[in-house]
């Protein structure tokens, strides 16, 4: 089987009685995704008005939109963003409205540079904006720029970008990779204050969000819900948009990572044995800029538009329609292999924090239902798991792994000893505000991304890992995928069952 | 007797320094630095007594001076041939411990009246080292007349020694005098003001100003730069907060003290930094992580560096310098560094940082090793100078000085 392992891969053998979990094929992209984006708009679902009948002229109109972490790999020319975008404005320009600011929406994630924005949004879109200011990244840290909508039921304070609450119309435009994305988290979340996502964005809420890939119980989704509410209640017009991507992740000199291993043909295996040849004799700095030049072939397979849950609802449909794989019961040992990229380190490295979020934050949780692993199971990474930080992306990573992950590895003991000494650091929000680094709070939300995972799991052992960097995040380091198992043998016993969750391309396991 | 001589022969220490770049070992095999069979100095006069040294510390000054990287400043203030050592713990004719107080200062010059250092207690700052009845040499260990600890006898004069409580190991002894430069540098640094301190350097002087850091009462955040593990391990065990490499430090006080990066200057920083290295490299990021009006102290002995003053200058950081030891003020009382020093190794269990032992016939093996410390999981190497077969004893002299 075809393990990634980082900006690489490998084959592995598994033992005979596994079970792989293959993603399904991918579904047909739609044939005219202009034509699909206009009608969308102009037949919105839920309670809502076509976007064209909302547009006035005089209006104050703010688009958001999603950053960098979406999609994954980035996708080729044209984006979906800069499709959708380019539409509302037609619209609007037709509707002459003239007051119109894009932003954003990065929560407490790092700024985009000039390359992604153009890439996101095509550079007619930038260059109309950027250079008069009216092209924004939302700042969570700036108090001049945020307002304070009220609080929910919960007693959640609820604050988000002031552009965004003050406007007549605000449309977000979502790319929805996996169904954690979009509904209410888009404007709760991606337009919220540090504040406000420290109601959900704690241990104890994703612990209790079993999964994130499944809204309807999720307390992290529960919480966003709740925020999103307040938001239309308080009088911010949300025209939400949203959008699906196909599974076919990687371009097609690459087919054999997103082929079956049976199916590979002779061309696919001369490819595997070429890329993985040369991949062996590059230096791993070239390796990863050469992966994150990967332009993804994914194209949209679905957009609609209209109210938030309405059009949430329809998103999921399709997301499963792409995604969903039944799975008949869990598994001892839960193997997969990581690539070289999460949302988070786009255009960087996967340092060891984000090697345990993709892992056990997001892997593990590609679930509805039940975890493919049982209680007390095992997962088994394939990551190289560098100690490697990039210093301008995530400096507080540096200070979280070297000091925070030295005195403790329990996710509440850091969020009420360390997580505010982070999250204020002057240096690290002067970094996030005008540099291209993640907040300082973002190592802790890492980490607790892993929370649910760290509680359910008997051991994680990560194979091919660095040994001091595993060992500093409480994992257990395996040389091969055979000593895995056998360490694997000492927390589930002997003879245990075994899954590979074959992903990317993506896929979320409805287990029975 | 044996004895490890220092000749005066500059071929010598030129092949050293320049030997050493390419490995200690050819420093140390070609180097100025020989076992040799000679007299043993004897006592001038009943104020003077033999000592027979039981164990005798490797300093880092010994090193650079043995690689031939010792400041040509310091060329005035020795005679040769010398023979090295004044970490000594010994024994007198009658069997009494002592610890040596190398300074060769007025008394032991039989210089009346004092110079005026001497007369306040600062006999580090000595003017006469190279005056009186002996010829120039700042301590023991370099001067021609008295011998060194580096042998089975040298001589002292009373003055210099104090008396080793029974309660106190040989190796926590031999500890006492490294320990009495940090006391003496602690205490002259300021540190009650202080809330963030640093540490650079884990050898035996950053380990024993870590030591008297938390003894003489700092209480807060200390973080030490250590190389090697077993060095981070024992600054923790002394009271450090955090022992990080060194490459790290400047993060950790950065986050600590809340600054912003200017360049590689931190906005902020630590309050105090004691710097027991002494390169160009800690010197020069020493300046970079104290905040403006912050004090550095240089324990280690530093060499020839190039250095850019201008943070110095634009921060108005003080540069201080710690020698030796002397009498100190501390909690508004007069008391000797060795005192204290004596306190603190058995307080701080110093004794643990002895970590191997030679004789002087592998000097070659005990140098290698004391280079090589940090990499080989130790501290402090000493010698052991006496030969196994028994000593010779004489009537000693007049009571020597009580702690």
């Amino acid at each position: 089987m075809l393990f990634w392992k980082g900006e690489g891969f490998g084959l592995e053998h598994l033992p005979p009685s596994s079970r792989v979990i293959y993603p399904p094929e991918p579904v047909p992209p739609l044939l005219n995704p202009r034509a699909a984006i206009r009608r969308a708009l102009e037949e919105p679902l839920g309670d809502c008005k076509p976007l064209s009948a909302l547009l006035k002229p005089d209006m104050k109109l703010t688009i958001a939109f999603d950053d960098i972490s979406l999609p994954l790999p980035p996708m080729r020319s044209p984006d979906i963003r800069q499709l959708v975008i380019e539409t509302i404005l037609e619209m609007a320009a037709e509707a002459g409205v003239d007051d119109v600011v894009l932003i954003a929406a990065l929560a407490v994630h790092r700024r985009m540079t000039e390359a992604e924005l153009r890439h996101a949004l095509g550079s007619r879109i930038y260059n109309s904006f950027a250079p008069h200011g009216l092209l924004m990244q939302h700042d969570a840290c700036d108090e001049d720029n945020i307002v304070l909508l009220g609080h929910t039921e919960a007693g959640e304070a609820v604050e988000i970008n002031k552009r965004a609450a003050d406007s007549d119309l605000l449309v977000y435009v979502n790319i929805n990779l996996v169904s954690m994305d979009g509904g209410h988290k888009s404007v709760a979340t991606g337009l919220s204050s540090y504040r406000s996502l420290r109601y959900h964005h704690n241990p104890a809420t994703l612990s209790k969000s079993r999964s994130f890939m499944d809204h309807h119980h999720s307390e992290l989704h529960h919480s966003n819900w709740r925020m999103g509410r307040l938001i239309a209640k308080s009088g911010v017009s949300v025209f939400q948009i949203e959008t699906t991507l196909n599974t076919n992740t990687f371009p097609e000199q690459f087919g054999f990572l997103q082929r079956r291993e049976w199916e590979w043909s002779a061309k696919d295996r001369a490819a595997y044995l070429a890329t993985s040849t040369l991949l062996s004799r590059t230096p791993v700095q070239l390796r990863r800029r050469l992966f994150h030049s990967i332009r993804s072939p994914h194209a949209m397979a679905s957009v609609q538009a209209g109210e938030v849950e309405a059009v949430h609802e329809r998103t999921i449909h399709h997301i499963h329609r792409q995604q969903l794989v039944q799975v008949d019961g869990q598994t001892d040992v839960l193997a997969v292999g990581l690539p070289y990229i999460s949302p988070y380190n786009v255009n960087s490295i996967l340092n060891p924090i984000l090697v345990a979020s993709l892992g056990l934050g997001y892997f593990f949780n590609l679930y509805k239902g039940k975890p493919l692993v049982r209680p007390g199971g095992v997962m088994i990474i394939h990551h190289p798991t560098p100690y490697e930080f990039d210093i301008v992306q995530h400096p507080s990573y540096i200070d979280f792994f070297e000091q925070v992950l030295t005195e403790t590895k329990d996710p509440v003991e850091m969020s009420e000893k360390y997580e505010e000494a982070f999250a204020m650091d002057p240096w690290y929000t002067h970094l996030y505000r005008t540099g291209h680094a993640y907040h300082g709070v973002h190592p802790f939300y890492m980490w607790y991304w892993c929370t649910h995972a760290l509680e359910h799991l008997g051991a994680v052992i990560i194979v091919g890992g660095d040994k001091r960097a595993v060992h500093r995040m409480g994992f257990k380091v395996a040389s091969t995928f055979n000593d895995a198992l056998e360490m694997a043998t000492d927390v589930v016993g002997a003879d245990p069952s075994v899954t590979y969750l074959h992903t990317p391309p993506l896929l979320l396991a409805e287990v029975k | 007797m044996k004895a490890l001589l220092v000749e005066r022969s500059i071929p010598r220490f030129a092949v050293a320094r320049f030997a050493s770049y390419a490995s200690s070992e050819w420093g140390i095999r070609l180097g100025p630095l020989r076992l040799a069979d000679i007299d043993p100095p004897v006592p001038p006069n009943e104020e003077w007594v033999e000592v027979y040294p039981v164990l005798a510390g490797i300093c880092g000054s010994d090193l650079s001076m043995l690689e031939g990287r010792t400041s040509s400043y310091f060329e005035p203030l020795v005679s040769f041939p010398f023979i090295p050592g004044h970490e000594v713990v010994g024994r007198l004719d009658d069997g009494q411990r002592v610890v040596l107080e190398p300074v060769l200062s007025c008394t032991p010059r039989a210089i009346s009246p004092p110079c005026s250092a001497c007369e306040r207690g600062d006999t580090g700052n000595c003017e006469y080292v190279s005056a009186g009845h002996l010829r120039p040499g700042l301590q023991t260990g370099y001067c021609a007349d008295v011998g060194g600890g580096w042998s089975s006898s040298f001589i002292a004069h009373l003055s210099q020694l104090h008396r080793v409580p029974d309660s106190i190991s040989d190796e926590e002894a031999v500890l006492i005098e490294p320990t009495a430069s940090a006391v003496h540098a602690v205490l002259a640094s300021g540190m009650n003001s202080a809330s963030t301190v640093a540490v650079i350097g884990a050898s035996t002087l950053g380990l024993c100003t870590v030591a008297a850091l938390r003894y003489l009462g700092y209480e807060n955040l200390l973080v030490v730069a250590a190389k090697w593990p077993i060095q981070q391990e024992l600054a923790l065990s002394l009271g450090a907060d955090r022992a990080v490499k060194p490459n790290q430090l400047k993060r950790v006080l950065r986050f600590n003290t809340k600054s912003f990066m200017v360049g590689l200057h931190l906005s902020n920083g630590a309050d105090l930094i004691f710097d027991c290295v002494g390169s160009a490299d800690t010197i020069s990021t020493s300046l970079e992580m104290v905040r403006p009006k912050g004090t550095v102290v240089m324990v280690g002995m530093p060499g020839v560096v190039d250095l850019d003053l201008s943070p110095l200058w634009h921060k108005e950081i003080r540069l201080q310098g710690a020698y030796t030891y002397g009498w100190e003020y501390f909690k508004e009382t007069r008391v000797h560094s060795f005192e204290l020093a004596t306190n603190i190794v058995s307080a701080a269990k110093l004794g643990r940082l002895v970590s191997a032992r030679y004789p002087l016939d592998r000097h070659e093996e005990a140098l290698l090793h004391a280079m090589e410390a940090g990499k080989r999981d130790s501290i402090k190497v000493v010698f052991t100078p006496q030969p196994k077969t028994k000593r010779r004893t004489r009537s000693s002299a007049e009571p020597f000085k009580e702690d």
